[in-house]
Formats: structure tokens, C-alpha cells, sequence
């Protein structure tokens, strides 16, 4: 942008000032009118609603909820105050607004400078149909990026930049609009959430430790499982490979919700299963699969074995099929046996092909919310955590303050961490693979 | 060694036998209580002591407290709805990002990167204001919205597929003239038949098997329900005891067209995973 000021004659200059002046100048009107009619929508939001948006996001409103009298009348009358959530969610907004704002005045300013350029080279620009025309050629990446864009813009970007900045707000159950006010805190959040004696930060480290803890367990168990399974159904002595896998494979078709929620209630001290093992004889009281904190842990990783190893072994059962066959007979050869040829080829080609899907996998199992929620709640209970179980992982207990005990910032804070924690794991592992360096290798 | 091989055999299939009775143990028993005469979540037996299909037929007829065929319906039209518009805005992102070279291309694709990277639904709240402010909370609109408004930041696998298209042939349709858009939707589209697919097949499911946005969008709203809230709303513990078998029933009749689609899926995930893996 600054190039092209610095190139530009005085009549693109003025563009940066006044939209589309440098289009109207040299003869593309309508260009140059669309340009000045979005300038005029901007100056008018400003105007009328962005002074006060960004005023407002500084003070988070200064006028309570309350009683005041009012002397005409004689009587206490409720008067409404500012509502800090809208006041941010509007001063958010006004950011992003901003931002296109400065995209926009780059794009005047180069519309400009390119009629400029037709003109000192001797040619005319660009007619409007001309205009319109590159947005299905050239610049068909506009037309075809704006709707999504506009999308993840609405539903992605500003609610993320609402709750980021929520993180640096005290907005919790103490301070719930309309009638009260919240305030900026600066990084407060993060320190009461990471220091040692708050009730807050004894119940973030425990979670997390159980977090890291049950990502790499279930992670790693269902690669495993997965990975003999297939091995297994794969080896020659089984017969109608195809009805195994499809039989096992039952439990990743079957929607999460109903396949969790069925086993939570097969799994309660009255459920299908204690009742079942009663009547064999095995037990005489029921497992505490729910009840008992370690139990559950342990429950709740062997479900997610159920559900997520059949997806590994299809996953295997794919790779297995792509292992260049020569590899195989070459080691015959020399001599190897089955599992020599296992360790020193199916097993690195293997991990080779799936780390990549490993990462995402972890990734995923830190986020894993379907799980934990629908089988235990984070349950069972108990009074040394701030509103979470011991099984809540970090994004279940992050649920669970917003919806339930209304913490908001807390919340937001957590997020923030869940996130810091994904993208190192990614950043360190991802941009590695050549997946990601070398895009184009197949064009 | 003939010997050896039959025992290894039969363990085998002994070994497979019984994880395939441990595989489809809950599902086998939903089936069965969804047949079940004797209401309650619990019985003190575990095979029912008589069968019947009137779980069903109140499930599907009755519409007093639960309106489980409406529940269906909505699903279907928000399925239908984010569906479409999910899969154009994912197949024409991913066509840009692969195809075309343009200035924000990285960033781009960068962003999309660190915004997977969030707690999907920590924004959740947020987003429920939004639509609180555009006045459509409660409604299948604001459903349809959220399930497909940023669908356009997963592009993520599409492009992958885009990315080993070969290159030749839209360079011979540019030489004639052709525009980029009629590459588009002439060329790379008619190619890209696996990952539409693929697009169109997931974006449908999703709707189906959400619980999360669903129940914080509609509220107490039975009537715009879908079917994952209202079954999880009959496992509360006031219609626990009553709709327990009906509840069974509702997850056999979604179950069954969701795992058919999965199916039929399971060859282009594969596919997708190890193909994208593969290249490097």
C-alpha cells in the first residue's frame, strides 16, 4: 500500500482520503461512486454507532442497574444500566469493522493507482463490465471467498475475539449483566487460574494433569488395539476378513450420543451390566463404574477403546493394503521371520503413514467433549474441584462454567490454555511433515 | 504344521467371536429394550419378560409430551439446509486454496489453521448472543446457521484432494479461453466427485449427532427440537423412568440411517487419511 502511495500522483494520494476519487478523476465513474457510497456507509456508522462502540469497549459501561429517585415523581424508580456483554460484544465488532475499513482504503488507493497506470501507458482503463467481468476470471477467488469468509468472519472469528477478550474481563457469576457491570482485569484471570491456592487453580491443575494424562492413554490404547486388530484380521488364518471388520466397526457408525448414552445407563450400579453379572453369580454387589473415581477413569478409557480402535484398525487395513509387496518378498529372501518383517517394515511404515493422523488424534482426545460428557458428566463429583468431577477434562469443565455456574472469564481463560496447548503439540509436529512444505508435490 | 495352522485358526476366530459379542453387546441390548414391554431405565433382570412394539408406534403416534416425528423432521431440514450451503462453501474454499495463488491465500489458511486450534465450543456463548442479537434464537434458521456458517474454515481435506488433481488439463481449458470460474465448475468440479461426496455425506450427518450446540440454541423450545436433544431430554430424570423404552426405541430409528451412511463413507475416510498421509 505505502509503494503504491509513494508512485501514485496526487489524485491517487487523495484516494486513500476520499474512496474512488482517483476512479471518478480518470473516468471509471461507477467504480468510483460504489467506492465513495461505501465510504459514506463507514463515516455514517461511525457517526451514529462506532464512536460510542469503541468508547464503550474501553469503559465497559459506568452506569449500574438501580433504583434512582426520581424528584417529579416522588418514588424510586428502576432505572436500565449499560450492559457490559453487549457493550463488548458491539466494541468487538467495531474492531473488525476497522480492520475492513483499512482493506478497503487499500483498495481504493490501488484501484486508483491502476487507472493511473492505464492511462500514463496510453491506454484506457478498465470499463465497469470489464470491472465486473475479472470477478469471474481473475479475481474469482473474491467472488467464490466472500460468502464463507463472511461466514467464519460471524460465526467463528468475532465470537472467538469476544471470548478471547472476555478472558481479560472479570465477567463471572459476580458480575452478570444487565445488572451489574464488569470491568477489564488484565491478565488476573491467568493468574488465579495458574496459581497454586486458589480454589480455581486447584482444580486447573489436577484437571490437567488428567487431561495429558487420559489424551495420551486413550490416544495410544486405541492405536495399539487398533493396530492388532487389524493385524490379526489381516493374518491368513482368518477367514471372511469382511464380516469381522464391519462387525467391529458397528460402534463408530452408531452415533456417539446413542452409543454413550446407552452405555452410561448399562454402566449405573442398577444397569443392564451389574444386573447381567449378578445373575451369573460373579458379584454380589454392583461396580462402582461411575461412582468410584478411579473406576471411572479407567471406564470411561476402555469406552473410548470401543469406539475409537475400529477406527484405527480401518485405518491399518488401508495402509496395510498400500505396503509395496516387493518390501515383503525382499525380506523373505534374506531370511527374516513374520515378526522380524513386522517390527522392521509393517510397524515404521505404519507409524510413518499415521503420525500426522496420531497429532490430530491427540489433539482431538484433549478436546474431547462427546466422551467424557455423555458417559460421566465429569462425575462423580467431588468438593476439592471448583464446579468440575474427576473425570471433567479441561473443555468439559469449561462447558460447565459457562453453562452451568456462569464464569465466563474463568471460561475464556481456559480456552485460551486449551488452545496454547493444541497449537504448541501442532506447531512442533504438523509443520514438519512434508504434507504441509510440499503442497504442490502432486499437481 | 498342517495341525498348527488349523488351531491357530480356530483361536483366532474364538478370539473374534467373543470381542464381536463385546463389539455389539450395547447395541444388541438397545435393540432389545427398545422391545421391551416393562417400562423403567432399570430392571432387576436382564432379558425382558415380554416383547412389544407399542415403543414405537408412542414414539413415532404420540405427541403429547414429545413430538419424536417432528424431532426427525427438523433434523432432516437442518440437515438438508446446512448441508448445502456447508458443501458449496467448502468446495469453492478449497478450490481457491489450492487452485488459484492469490495475496492472502497463506494468511488465510493460517487463520483457519489457529481457529481449529480453539475449543470448538468455547465460542459457543457468544455465538448465542449473536443470534440472540439477529432475533433468531430458538429456531431452525439459527441452527442451520451455526452447523454451516464458518464451514468454510474446514477445508483442510478437500484441498488435499484438489491438490493432486493434475494440472494439465485446466491449462489447456485457459489456453482456450476458458474463464477460472468455468475451470471451476466445468473441470475441477466434475473431478471431485469422492470428496463431494464425502462433503456432502459428513455436513448431513452433523446435525444428526451434535448435542452440544443444539442444546444451548434451543433451550426448553420442544417443539424445534432435534432428534440428539430430544432423545437426551427423555434420559432426564423426571421422563426417565417413563420414556426409557421409547428412548431406545428413537436411538434404533436414528441409528439406522446414520450408520448406512457411515458405510457407505468408510472407504473415502480411509482413503482421505491414508492418501493425505501418504504423500509425505
Amino acid at each position: 500500500m505505502f509503494k503504491t502511495l509513494k508512485k501514485g500522483d496526487s489524485i491517487t494520494k487523495l484516494s486513500l482520503l476520499i474512496f474512488g476519487f482517483g476512479n471518478i478523476m480518470r473516468g471509471q465513474i461507477v467504480k468510483g461512486l460504489i467506492f465513495l457510497c461505501v465510504e459514506i456507509t463507514y463515516v455514517l456508522y461511525f457517526v451514529f454507532y462506532g464512536l460510542d462502540a469503541l468508547k464503550g469497549l474501553f469503559t465497559l459501561g459506568t452506569q449500574e442497574q438501580g433504583w434512582v429517585m426520581d424528584e417529579r415523581k416522588g418514588i424510586e424508580i428502576l432505572v436500565d444500566g449499560d450492559n457490559s456483554m453487549l457493550l463488548l460484544l458491539f466494541g468487538t465488532l467495531c474492531l473488525m469493522i476497522i480492520v475492513s475499513l483499512i482493506i478497503v482504503a487499500r483498495l481504493s488507493v490501488e484501484s486508483a493507482y491502476l487507472a493511473q497506470e492505464a492511462i500514463e501507458k496510453g491506454k484506457r482503463p478498465l470499463t465497469i463490465k470489464e470491472d465486473i467481468g475479472l470477478f469471474l476470471d481473475s479475481k474469482v477467488h473474491i467472488t467464490l471467498l466472500a460468502l464463507p469468509i463472511i461466514g467464519i468472519l460471524a460465526f467463528s472469528v468475532l465470537p472467538l475475539l469476544y471470548m478471547i477478550l472476555v478472558a481479560f474481563t472479570n465477567y463471572n457469576h459476580d458480575h452478570q449483566p444487565p445488572g451489574k457491570l464488569f470491568d477489564w482485569v488484565g491478565l488476573d484471570n491467568f493468574f488465579v487460574i495458574l496459581s497454586k491456592n486458589s480454589p480455581l487453580g486447584k482444580s486447573f491443575w489436577p484437571i490437567l494433569g488428567w487431561t495429558v494424562v487420559w489424551a495420551i492413554v486413550a490416544t495410544i490404547t486405541c492405536f495399539l488395539f487398533g493396530l492388532v486388530l487389524a493385524m490379526w484380521i489381516n493374518s491368513p488364518y482368518v477367514k471372511i476378513k469382511k464380516l469381522w471388520r464391519s462387525v467391529l466397526a458397528t460402534s463408530v457408525a452408531v452415533p456417539q450420543f446413542v452409543s454413550l448414552l446407552i452405555i452410561r445407563t448399562m454402566l449405573q450400579s442398577e444397569g443392564a451390566i451389574n444386573v447381567l453379572l449378578k445373575e451369573i453369580g460373579l458379584i454380589d454387589n454392583p461396580l462402582p463404574f461411575w461412582t468410584n473415581a478411579t473406576w471411572a477413569r479407567v471406564t470411561v478409557i476402555l469406552v473410548n477403546l470401543w469406539i475409537g480402535a475400529p477406527y484405527t484398525m480401518m485405518i491399518v487395513t488401508g495402509i496395510l493394503m498400500n505396503i509395496p509387496g516387493e518390501l515383503y518378498e525382499a525380506a523373505k529372501i534374506d531370511g527374516a521371520n513374520t515378526l522380524t518383517i513386522f517390527r522392521k517394515i509393517t510397524l515404521p511404515y505404519i507409524i510413518f503413514v499415521m503420525t500426522p493422523y496420531l497429532i490430530t488424534q491427540f489433539i482431538g482426545n484433549v478436546n474431547n467433549f462427546n466422551v467424557i460428557y455423555l458417559l460421566t458428566a465429569g462425575g462423580p463429583s467431588t468438593i476439592d474441584y471448583y464446579q468440575a468431577g474427576k473425570t471433567d477434562l479441561l473443555v468439559t469443565w469449561l462447558y460447565k462454567l459457562t453453562v452451568g455456574s456462569k464464569d465466563y472469564c474463568y471460561a475464556s481463560t481456559i480456552g485460551i490454555l486449551v488452545f496454547i496447548i493444541s497449537a504448541v503439540v501442532s506447531l512442533l509436529t504438523y509443520h514438519r511433515t512434508s504434507a504441509y512444505k510440499n503442497e504442490e508435490g502432486f499437481q | 504344521m498342517r495341525a498348527k495352522a488349523r488351531i491357530k485358526s480356530v483361536v483366532s476366530h474364538i478370539g473374534l467371536v467373543l470381542l464381536s459379542v463385546v463389539w455389539l453387546f450395547p447395541i444388541f441390548w438397545v435393540i432389545i429394550a427398545s422391545f421391551r414391554k416393562e417400562k423403567g431405565s432399570y430392571t432387576s433382570y436382564f432379558f425382558p419378560k415380554a416383547y412389544t412394539l407399542d415403543n414405537y408406534r408412542r414414539l413415532l403416534f404420540e405427541t403429547e409430551q414429545f413430538h419424536f416425528a417432528k424431532w426427525f423432521g427438523n433434523t432432516l431440514l437442518v440437515a438438508i439446509f446446512s448441508c448445502l450451503i456447508s458443501t458449496i462453501f467448502v468446495l469453492s474454499v478449497s478450490f481457491c486454496m489450492s487452485r488459484l495463488r492469490f495475496r492472502m491465500r497463506k494468511p488465510f489458511m493460517n487463520m483457519a489453521m489457529i481457529l481449529g486450534m480453539f475449543p470448538g465450543f468455547m465460542s459457543m456463548i457468544a455465538v448465542y448472543y449473536i443470534l440472540k442479537g439477529l432475533g433468531i434464537t430458538q429456531s431452525l434458521l439459527a441452527l442451520v446457521m451455526v452447523y454451516s456458517g464458518a464451514s468454510g474454515a474446514g477445508f483442510f481435506v478437500a484441498k488435499g484432494f484438489f491438490d493432486t488433481i493434475s494440472k494439465s488439463m485446466e491449462e489447456a481449458a485457459s489456453l482456450e479461453g476458458a474463464t477460472r470460474l468455468q475451470i471451476f465448475t466445468k473441470i475441477i468440479l466434475p473431478l471431485s466427485k469422492p470428496i463431494a461426496v464425502t462433503t456432502i455425506l459428513t455436513s448431513f450427518m452433523g446435525p444428526w449427532v451434535d448435542y452440544i450446540f443444539a442444546s444451548v440454541i434451543m433451550g426448553d423450545n420442544y417443539d424445534k427440537y432435534t432428534v440428539a436433544i430430544g432423545l437426551a431430554k427423555m434420559l432426564e430424570r423426571e421422563f426417565i423412568s417413563e420414556y426409557y423404552t421409547q428412548f431406545a426405541a428413537g436411538c434404533v430409528l436414528v441409528s439406522i440411517p446414520i450408520s448406512i451412511l457411515f458405510m457407505a463413507l468408510q472407504r473415502y475416510y480411509v482413503e482421505g487419511i491414508t492418501s493425505g498421509a501418504s504423500k509425505g
